[in-house]
């Protein structure tokens, strides 16, 4: 019960009202998944991040924007702990995972056990240089999965959930990397699904794909939050309008604002979050 | 004033010019190579006529004699293709533990680079100072014996800075985001190395242990050095035995000769008639090397040719 007192006290940390206030009656808001709490991180020396609170809600899209290098893929690459992977980074304050109340950025916690729960889409796809059946399975052989069924279905199950199956269910035993951009990253969702993971971390995972493309990724991120809690960072502003439930402008490593993504795109409480987003910051 | 080509003309004109240049450079690259592939072809054409008559089955199947007319190679090439499986299954391993270490574990600091100029640096230490070595530890402090075993090390020795810096360069090229990739689904670095590291990197590898054995197979100085023989008219125990285990490793104890050794002998002999002996037994060393790289070469294909991003 603890997730459901968690978004007043965030509400009053920002100083204003609770997200979701403003959506129409009868909405409730709904219950937080994860909450940055006064999260800074420094690369070496430089501090990329600084204390940045915001919650992140069950079930829903968060996007995240804001000008390059203001700290978008720092901020999200915290949630799975990729920044351990490489020597001198340094994280300060917590990330809960709710409803377990884990600190995912505990030295206790293992970025192991953090990855298990918190999946990642990159923005380049990257499958590897495997079949299209191995890419998908990974996820389940590095967890000791060998049942052959369970793999079978599993992959299948995923690759529909990435929307990819139609297109691949002939062919699962050949090389993920032959496949066109935009496959490859619905390859790469497929991937991350396959092990069911809590919350879903995708790095402006269109940037690298034609509109079309594009359009489908968007398609499936509006419906993956049936199944699990989505932060996708962005340049696109009309992206993060059409997929996104709340939106998070950051600057130069800070949060400048965070409210649901239409409060956000019609009246940003911020002079600069309105600039961003009018197009009139720099 | 205007610097930069404006008109037709003028673009046209520096294209031209731009042009000959290439032309220019093809041509010297042609020449060099022509250089280098004649040097080799007129070599081995003029040892391939030497050594002519004396290819045939029987010189394979016979010791080295007194009798240019009946010497053979058998217990050269058989002692050669022993030492080059020993050479193989010492520095292979330890080469890409070693890369692998150094490049997925090891942490990153003065001690790690000092071992890194030094390892690139034993790639260019003389073959004889290996030679001296492996004469110092493997024959008089380990007790090894002039054998298989203490040649095959020696030349795993060689061998292994050459392995290891391929290893080192082919896991550099495997893309971070193939690398984060699999750390995102949750595995370990163990997993990873295993599932992915070594796999993507497997070409390199090979293509680094190719330059290795190739430079191995046509060793001398660190051979002698060690003690091979340079007639012997018996062979190493067969690894296969009609007892139980079925398996024995007295082999590796055995005295030994190898080809160049044997090319060696025969050279320095007054009787041209051993000449041309030698000569044959080069072209068949030759032929063992082209085997060696061609088979590692369609290796290297086979397991690149699923391997892109
Ligand atoms: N590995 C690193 N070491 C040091 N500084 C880094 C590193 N990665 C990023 N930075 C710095 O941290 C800041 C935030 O970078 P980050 O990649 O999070 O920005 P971003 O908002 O994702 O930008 P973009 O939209 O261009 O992807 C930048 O100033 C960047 O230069
Ligand atoms: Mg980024």
């Amino acid at each position: 019960m603890e997730a459901r007192t968690q978004p007043t006290t965030h509400a009053t940390m920002l100083g204003r009202t609770p997200p979701g206030a403003a959506a129409p009656a009868g909405s409730a808001p709904p219950p937080l998944k994860a909450e940055s709490r006064g999260l800074s991180f420094h690369y070496g020396k430089f501090q990329a991040l600084k204390s940045i609170t915001m919650p992140v809600h069950e079930h829903r899209v968060t996007a995240l924007i804001g000008p390059s290098g203001c700290g978008k893929s720092t901020f999200l690459r915290c949630f799975n702990r990729m920044h351990d992977l490489y020597p001198g980074n340094r994280y300060e304050g917590e990330i809960v995972l709710y409803p377990d109340n884990t600190n995912l950025l505990d030295r206790d916690v293992d970025p192991i056990e953090v990855r298990m729960r918190v999946s990642m889409v990159f923005q380049k796809p990257n499958p590897f240089p495997k079949s299209i059946y191995e890419n998908v399975a990974y996820g389940l052989r590095v967890r000791g999965v060998k049942n052959r069924n369970l793999l079978d279905d599993k992959v299948e199950a995923s690759l529909r959930g990435a929307a990819l199956w139609d297109e691949v269910k002939g062919r699962l035993h050949e090389v993920g990397s032959n496949l066109s951009g935009g496959q490859q990253q619905r390859l790469c969702i497929a991937r991350a699904l396959a092990t069911d993971p809590e919350i879903l971390l995708f790095d402006e995972p269109t940037s690298a794909l034609d509109p079309i493309a594009t359009a489908s990724i968007e398609e499936l991120i509006a419906e993956l939050r049936r199944q699990v809690t989505i932060l996708i960072v962005t340049h696109n502003m009309q992206q993060a309008a059409r997929v996104s439930d709340y939106t998070a402008y950051m600057y130069l490593g800070e949060l400048i604002e965070f409210d649901r993504t239409d409060t956000i795109f019609f009246k940003p409480r911020r002079k600069e979050t309105e600039d961003y987003i009018t197009g009139r910051f720099g | 004033m205007t610097y930069v080509a404006q008109t037709p003309e003028q673009i046209r004109g520096l294209i031209a010019k731009a042009k000959r240049r290439d032309v220019a450079f093809v041509a010297l690259g042609v020449v060099a190579l022509g250089i280098g592939f004649a040097t080799f072809v007129a070599l081995f054409v003029d040892m391939l006529i030497d050594g002519w008559a004396r290819l045939s089955p029987e010189f394979f199947a016979q010791f080295p004699s007194r009798r240019a007319g009946q010497a053979g190679i058998l217990s050269a090439w058989v002692g050669t293709t022993l030492v080059m499986i020993v050479t193989a299954a010492v520095a292979v391993p330890l080469g890409v533990a070693a890369g692998i270490y150094l490049e997925e574990y090891a942490p990153k600091h003065w001690v790690t680079d000092l071992i890194e100029i030094n390892i690139t640096n034993l790639a260019g230490v003389p073959s004889i100072v290996y030679g001296l070595l492996a004469l110092g530890l493997f024959v008089y402090a380990f007790g090894l014996g002039q054998s298989i075993r203490t040649a095959g090390l020696t030349l795993a020795l060689l061998i292994l800075p050459v392995v290891i810096v391929a290893t080192r360069e082919a896991i550099r090229a495997i893309p971070g985001v193939i690398r984060e990739g699999a750390y995102a689904v949750g595995a370990t670095k163990w997993q990873t190395v295993r599932d992915h590291i070594v796999p993507y990197s497997m070409p390199g590898i090979l293509t680094g242990v190719i330059i290795g054995m190739s430079r191995a197979i046509g060793e001398t100085a660190p051979i002698i050095t060690i003690g091979a023989l340079t007639f012997i008219a018996f062979l190493p125990p067969a690894p296969v035995t009609g007892d139980f285990p079925f398996l024995s490793f007295e082999w590796l104890k055995a005295p030994f000769t190898v080809m160049p050794i044997q090319m060696f002998n025969w050279t320095s002999r007054p009787d041209e008639a051993f000449h041309a002996n030698a000569a044959a037994a080069g072209t068949i060393l030759v032929f063992m090397t082209l085997t060696m790289n061609a088979l590692a070469i369609w290796l290297r294909y086979r397991l690149r040719k699923h391997i892109k991003w």
